[in-house]
């Protein structure tokens, strides 16, 4: 939980959040290169490292919008190169599953989209942040942090 | 073990209704393995009902609470503070613990979060079969192994019907076609040479031990103790 909270808690209150769940093997790396070659990204996005995408839970995307998220990237390695196996086909079923869930009770399931890239791939990266940034600009901000700040002010 | 799956989250959200306050139970046993109602299926539905309700405009106190065994009264003595004070409790436990849970707390508002599916065994990951149909009476010892009454969709005692075809029951379609449980029968059977067990006509069924006396009661005065008066 609290590995959700620091992500979404830091953000301003006008931006929005976007809690990207990171591969330790591929996408952080990405994330990691990218930074070091100054790429411009949205600054919306906030990291968590997994150890690899297989350990994504549907609670930990459910836990996200819960504390304030906007939207859920998850990003792992390409198909067919997890480094444990099938790991990121894992969290494909379950980001998939997760989508679901946020449709039935009414919230937007491109709020969470599932991105593949290598650890060389700093550019995919940040065209997936600011592709993810896009899409959730577009669906403007989660509802519920609307009924957070509402329950707050009470 | 208990198979079940969750019921639609459009019937949950109406069976708890304005409560305010709800306990959602899950059951550490039969349900957890197989993914239906343990503590991260509880975890899940608590949730998704905070959150539906705040995008209705409403604010609902969801917790969550999983027991080892919520059919078991020792278990549930330790979630009473919880339960008298839920407006609603929402048990993920199958029918026998949801009623376990309404017998134990006379006045806890209790609702099923479940649907109780039958008696069977995980087949793959993701995918439970029916093995028994808990008749009261098992005939496994001169079946192979292979129980007629909860996998031959007619029941049949006495050999396959004619809806038999190349293995396959005649209910269903596609790949949702059982198996003919008389067909994997005599298969059994014949590879370990043992057919004379299905040779003999079996007479018709004491259905007696079954769900025709209405609810069934076991008691072991043995295991009784002297204190308690059992159930009615």
């Amino acid at each position: 939980m609290t590995a959700i909270d620091a992500p979404v808690v830091d953000t301003a209150a006008d931006g929005l959040n976007i809690v990207a769940f990171c591969c330790h093997y591929c996408a952080y790396a990405a994330a990691d290169m990218a930074g070091s070659l100054r790429m411009q990204y949205p600054q919306s996005v906030k990291v968590v490292k997994l150890p690899c995408t297989g350990k994504l839970d549907v609670q930990l995307i459910l836990d996200a919008f819960e504390h304030g998220a906007d939207g859920v990237m998850i990003a792992g390695c390409m198909e067919g190169d997890c480094h444990y196996q099938q790991g990121n086909l894992n969290a494909k079923r379950r980001a998939a599953y997760s989508q679901d869930l946020l449709r039935s009770i009414g919230l937007e399931a491109e709020r969470v989209r599932m991105f593949n890239m290598s650890s060389a791939m700093a550019n995919r990266w940040a065209a997936a942040v600011t592709e993810m940034d896009e899409t959730v600009q577009k669906l403007g901000p989660s509802p519920l942090r609307r009924g957070r700040k509402a329950a707050a002010e009470e | 073990m208990i198979v079940a799956e969750q019921k639609p989250l459009a019937e949950i959200r109406a069976l708890v209704g304005d409560a305010k306050r709800v306990l959602v139970v899950g059951c550490g046993t039969c349900v957890t393995v197989c993914f239906a109602g343990g503590a991260k299926e509880a975890g899940v539905l608590g949730s998704l009902l905070r959150m539906g309700a705040q995008l209705d405009g409403n604010v609902k106190d969801v917790s969550e609470v999983t027991v080892q065994r919520q059919c078991e009264r020792e278990y549930l003595d330790g979630i009473r503070e919880q339960v008298e004070q839920a407006d609603a409790v929402l048990s993920l436990g199958c029918g026998i613990g949801v009623q376990a849970i309404a017998e134990q707390f006379p006045n806890a508002i209790v609702v099923p979060g479940l649907n109780t599916s039958f008696l069977g065994k995980p087949a793959a990951h993701g995918e439970w079969v029916e093995r028994c149909a808990a008749c009261g009476n098992c005939l496994l010892g001169v079946t192979g192994g292979i129980c007629p009454i909860a996998r031959c969709a007619k029941q049949l005692l006495n050999g396959p019907c004619g809806g038999s075809s190349k293995g396959k029951c005649e209910v269903g379609t596609g790949d949702s076609k059982p198996d003919c449980a008389w067909q994997l029968i005599y298969d059994k059977l014949k590879a370990q040479d043992r057919l004379h067990l299905i040779t003999e006509v079996a007479p018709p069924k004491d259905w007696r031990t079954s769900r025709d006396g209405g609810p069934r009661r076991i008691v072991r005065e043995d295991l009784k103790l002297p204190s308690t008066g059992g159930q009615k």
